[in-house]
Parts: C-alpha cells; structure tokens; sequence
C-alpha cells in the first residue's frame, strides 16, 4: 500500500492531466490596486473606518505623541501597560506602570491592563491595522491577552487598499503578522456585532502626523 | 436538536427533514431574521466597492488556476512550511485525518484541546473521536459554544448557531455554566462566553484549528475570525494541529490582496473581520513550538476529476449562497442533513460522499440562480446542481420506475393518437382524486406512489373538461370554418 502523501498526489495528477496549463500571470487583475486619495483623504477614511468599529482616534504630532498616549490611557483608566522590546520611548509618558514584554507568562499578561505597540500599516478602506513580530510591536500574544490595545499609526504607514497592503508586507510575509480591524467582536447572536468576546475589548488608535 | 453529528450516510432524505423543520417556526423567525441581517449588511459592503465584479473574476481565475495546478502548489507549500519549521502529514480519507489528529494530541500529552472553529473538523467528526480517545474538545467560537454546549448541530457555514435565538441562547449557558442569574443581552451572553474559556485559554497546551488558506509561496497559513478565540488557539499553546482540505492551497502572498477582500465582505458583511492570522511554520518566542498541518483528501480528488463539478471546489466558504437562498431561508441547515447546507451544500455533499449518498440535495433548489450571483468566486451552482441530478438519474438502474414512467411519456407525446386517449383516460382517472374548491376549479391534492411526489408540496389542478384542440376543433364545425 503506499503512502497518503504520493496516493493523493498521484489522484491529483491523474484529475488534472486533461485540463489546459495556465500561468499565475494570466490571472486578470481589473481590480483596483491603488488610490489617488490624498493624504489628508487617507486619515480621514481610516479615522471613519476604525470609528464604525468603535475605535477612539486622536491625531497627534510626533512630537507630543507621549501626551496623547498618556491622555489616552488616563481616560481609558489603565496603568499597567505592556510594551514589546523595541518600542520608542518617545512614545512613553512618565506616570504609567509600562512593563517590557520579556517573555511574560501567560497569567502575568493576563494581568496587565493594556499593551502600547506601533504597526506596520494601516489600510484606510477597511480600517486595518497590521501588526508583525519586529522590535516595537512584538509577539502575537501580547496584543491578544490585555484587554486593552492603544497603536501608534504613523500616517506615513497608512494604504488606501487591500492590494497595496498586501504589496508591501510581502518582503516580510514569512513573520508572524496579524489584521487587526476594531476591537474583538461576534455576530453570532442574532448577527448583532457584540464588541469585545476573548480579544482585546478596547482599541484607541493615536495618528501621527508629521 | 441532535446529539448525533449530521451525518449524510444517515440522515433523513432533504424532502422530509424539510417538512419537519418546517413546523418549526421558531427556528424559521431565527433564520430568516439572521440571513436578513447579513444579506443587508452584505449588499452595503459590497456596493461601495467599484470594481466587485473584477475582484470576483480575479477570484475565480485564481481558483481556477490553483485547482488545475493543484499538485504543485501543495508540493510547494510541504516544502516551504517545512521549511520553516512545520511539519505536513497527509490524509486520505477522514478516518486518517482523525487518526493523525488523535495520535498528534496524544503524543503531546493532551487531556483536553481547544479548537478553533472549523468546518472541516465537523466534516470529520473530529469532536466524538477526540472524546473517544480521552481528550475532551472545547469549541472556543461563541457559536460553536453555543452548538457543544447545547448538545445540537451547526446550521451554517459561518454562523453555525444562527438557528437559535438570544432566549434559547441564555438557557444554554444558564444551564451548562451554571449561571443562574445570566442576562438576556448579546453583550451578556458574549461576556458569559469571556469568562468560560478565559482560563481554558490560558491553560491547555493544544489546539486545533482550521484553516481559510494555506501559501503555497511561503508555506504560510491564514486564520480569518472576529473573537480573537482563535488568535488565542493559534498563539498562546505550545502545540497546534491545523487540519485543511486540500483545496485551501493558494498559490502566492499577494492572492489574499484578492480573497481578504471578498471573503469578509461576503461572509459577514464586513469591511474587514476583525482578526486575519497569518503564521509561517514555527515563529520562536512567538506562538506554537510545534505546529503540524495536516492537508486532507476525502473525496476533494474526486470532485477535481469531474470536469463540471470541479467548481465546487473553488468555494472559499463565505456562507453568502446560504443567507441568499430562498430553500435555506425557510428550511435551515439542519434539513440538508451534513454540515455543508444551503446550495453549497447541495453540490459539495453529495460529492464529498462520491454519489452514494445525499442524492436528494442536488433537489434542493429551485435553481432560481440567487447564490451563483452572490458567489464570491463565481461558482455557478445552478450548473453544477443539475449536473448532479444528471449522475443521479443516470445511476438509477433502467428498471427504475422514474425511468419507465418517463419512457412512457416520451411514447405517449410522440404520438398524437396516444396523447389524445392519455388525456381521455386522465379525465376518467383522476375523478375519484379531485375537489372542488369555492370558484368551481377541480383540485387534487393526494396522488399515489411516485405521483405522490408532485402533490406532497403543492395542489394539483385537475384536467380541463376539454382541451383547447377539441374547443378549436368543435368550434371549426359550428362556425363553418370561416376566418376569424
């Protein structure tokens, strides 16, 4: 008897053996993959977006990012803060408990309150957010376990569509890399999105211009 | 509700689970107002987008392009998520699959999983076996929390509970959590579901999850969800077993700038779900430090050689034929008798089972076209749904009593003489079976043996006094033939 492996390659081959060879390349791709939005139009759509999931947004210059992030989180009431290694600390207000990501167990993130990252890009279009294993945004498990997450998106980093997103993490496609649109959320009652399940709760976004 | 899993080898014929699901008009409000909800909210999310029809071309080019190079791009996802430290196993049938999932969980020593929705375990019956070997399952999906918990079945591909209400729902976890004073609102409910599996989370070492598509070119592996139950499946044990049939494989990154576009938007009406996982492999101090993808036939082969049933594969189980059928709506998933309902269901099912069971949901469908035109990949069902009625007709024997009846007919309409005695004795026939109703018309209601199948759903009206022939040929002779 031989094995799955070459018993369903070999299935495989002998389906596929009448149909026409086509390439990848022939694949049609009318679609759009880029925008013409300005950037001012772009911080406003992703502001719109990340507002229908719930999301607070604050713009901010680079230089008082630490003040929006510390208004941010007095108004939110957390203090116990996790930050991945490699996060800048131009981003960090004094006043706040943060807690480098060193390998924390599970039940000590579960114990933190929040976690502060940066991101990759933003896509505008669908209010997104990405998130890759590199210094300033860290482990998946991080952003996961604290029931509340603040980004810092740079508006440099923001995209109008899927496509172009996508484009541009695929140097980078073999890290880790999470889509975060809006806090945690469910339909599966009645089709009424609930914020909030096992994710994160709470999602606040600070934008910076410049 | 059943405790047995749907199962097409046992399950009752569509016809008559239909007619008792039915009655049920409970479980038809609840459908009816889930499916009403996505469908709107659908329809807004995919109007804003220009350019839909393009994308939908690109994704059924793509998946048309996969399949024919399906053995390539698998070989290449073994190689690449090899790699990169996972590790492939391969499954015929389902029986293999459960086995490698069970000695897998074994191995590692686990008492208990927890599992990221998926389909494709339903598909296997993975849960009852898992149970069988001592390790004990938790679904972490809100719906499949609500489907364990309440000793039922899913009734759809994206929201298997949608058949039960916000009430039904309380009186779940009420009685299963133990919650005595749970409140009645989504929000309570969602945060009973939080507080449940918080711990379970933390704790067990194993997962078990599903997968929407798997990166020939990288060897990677996407997760689409909205809770987060399944970034927490996919990140915070130390060993994950992912089960996908083979027709999941993509062939490059860049494609998800396609398909993380039409599934979401498709399948729940959103702009985007809130979480999309991607993972290659083993990620160190991030996540799994063993992770196993097992890639699962079950008759997916088959179909792929089936010139006109092919397309189902294609399907990237958004769910939307589902909301959009007018069969679904009214009857739920459960009549369809396999975890696939709805007019996907009606094609896939009776495939996965090679022909041999499920014959009545190729039936299922009044062909009225709704889920090809809200098809995310352009899989014309109404096509393939008669396909399927074709192989099942053709693999009745001529000794079938349709085919002779049939035979019959095409004798009788050959020959004018035969169709003017047919209706003759029709008219002499059926005076026994006919009704009056208030206006005067004849009704049959009740016909016998294989008739009986026309007038099982719908009333039959009885044959005119006199055709139109003899009211033409009579109405020649007192004219005297002249012009009209």
């Amino acid at each position: 008897m031989s094995d799955a492996r070459s018993e369903i390659l070999a299935r495989i081959a002998r389906a596929t053996s009448t149909g026409s060879p086509s390439s990848w390349e022939e694949i049609p791709r009318d679609y759009r993959q880029s925008s013409t939005a300005s950037d001012r139009e772009l911080v406003d759509l992703l502001t719109h977006r990340l507002h229908d999931y719930d999301a607070q947004v604050v713009e901010a210059s680079s230089s008082d990012a630490a003040t929006a992030v510390a208004a941010m989180l007095k108004a939110r009431e957390v203090s116990r803060i996790v930050i991945p290694p490699g996060l800048q600390s131009s981003l960090l207000p004094p006043g706040f408990n943060f807690i480098e990501d060193t390998g924390l167990s599970h039940a000590e993130l579960n114990q933190c309150e929040g976690i502060l990252t940066e991101c990759t890009l933003a896509i505008a279009e669908t209010g997104t957010i990405v998130l890759q294993n590199v210094p300033g945004q860290g482990r998946r498990a991080a952003t996961l376990v604290p029931d509340y997450h603040l980004c810092i998106v740079d508006a440099a980093k923001i995209v109008a569509t899927v496509p172009e997103a996508i484009e541009r993490l695929n140097p980078t496609a073999h890290l880790a890399t999470t889509f975060i649109s809006g806090p945690s959320a469910t339909a599966d009652i009645e089709m009424t999105r609930i914020k909030g399940v096992h994710g994160p709760r709470f999602l606040d976004v600070v934008l910076l211009l410049e | 509700m059943s405790l047995q899993p749907l199962d097409p080898r046992t399950a009752e014929i569509f016809p008559m689970a239909a007619r008792h699901l039915l009655g049920d008009t409970q479980l038809r409000k609840n459908v009816r107002h889930a499916t009403d909800v996505i469908q709107n909210k659908r329809r807004i999310v995919v109007d804003e987008m220009p350019d839909w029809q393009e994308l939908r071309e690109s994704g059924k080019r793509l998946r048309e392009h996969t399949m024919q190079h399906l053995r390539e791009y698998l070989e290449q996802f073994e190689r690449n998520c090899t790699a990169a430290g996972g590790v492939v196993h391969w499954a015929r049938d389902a029986a293999e699959a459960r086995q490698i999932v069970v000695s897998l969980a074994k191995s590692a020593g686990a008492k208990e999983v927890i599992k990221i929705k998926s389909m494709t375990t339903e598909e296997i019956q993975l849960n009852p076996a898992l149970a069988a070997a001592g390790i004990r399952p938790y679904e972490t999906d809100l719906a499949e929390l609500i489907i364990q918990l309440g000793h039922d079945q899913p009734s759809h591909i994206v929201v298997p509970a949608l058949h039960k209400n916000r009430q039904q729902i309380r009186e779940i976890f009420r009685r299963e959590m133990n919650l005595p004073d749970l409140g009645p609102s989504p929000q309570d409910l969602a945060d009973a579901a939080r507080l449940f599996l918080r711990e379970k989370f933390l704790t067990v070492p194993t997962a078990v999850s599903g997968a929407n598509f798997l990166i020939a070119e990288t060897g990677g592996v996407c997760v689409v969800e909205s809770e987060g139950n399944g970034r927490m499946c996919l990140t915070l044990p130390d060993t994950l077993i992912t089960i996908a049939g083979i027709d999941k494989v993509i062939p490059r990154y860049e494609d998800l700038g396609v398909l993380l576009q039409l599934l979401p938007r498709s399948a729940t009406g959103e702009r985007m779900n809130p979480y999309n996982s991607i993972w290659t492999g083993v990620h160190p101090g991030d996540g799994p430090k063993a992770f196993h993808v097992i890639l699962m036939d079950n008759a997916r082969t088959s179909i792929l050689a089936d010139a006109e049933g092919r397309q189902t594969l294609n399907c990237i189980r958004c769910g939307a034929c589902q909301n959009a059928c007018p069969v679904y709506r009214q009857t739920g998933g459960h009549a369809y008798g396999s975890v696939y309902a709805g007019p996907i269901g009606a094609i896939l099912t009776p495939q996965l089972m090679q022909m041999e069971h499920a014959q009545s949901l190729p039936y299922a469908s009044s062909l009225c076209g709704a889920c090809y035109e809200v098809c995310p990949v352009k899989i014309n069902i109404p096509e393939v749904l008669i396909h399927l009625r074709n192989k099942v007709v053709k693999e009745k024997s001529w000794a079938d009593p349709e085919a002779i009846a049939l035979k019959t007919v095409a004798s009788i309409f050959r020959s004018e003489r035969r169709f003017r005695a047919a209706q003759r004795l029709g008219r002499i026939a059926e005076r026994p079976l006919v009704r009056k109703d208030g206006q005067g018309d004849g009704w049959i209601s009740w016909l016998p043996g294989l008739l009986g199948g026309w007038t099982q759903v719908r009333d039959l009206q009885s044959m005119p006094k006199e055709s139109f022939r003899e009211w033409w040929e009579k109405r020649a002779e007192t004219k005297g033939g002249s012009d009209v």
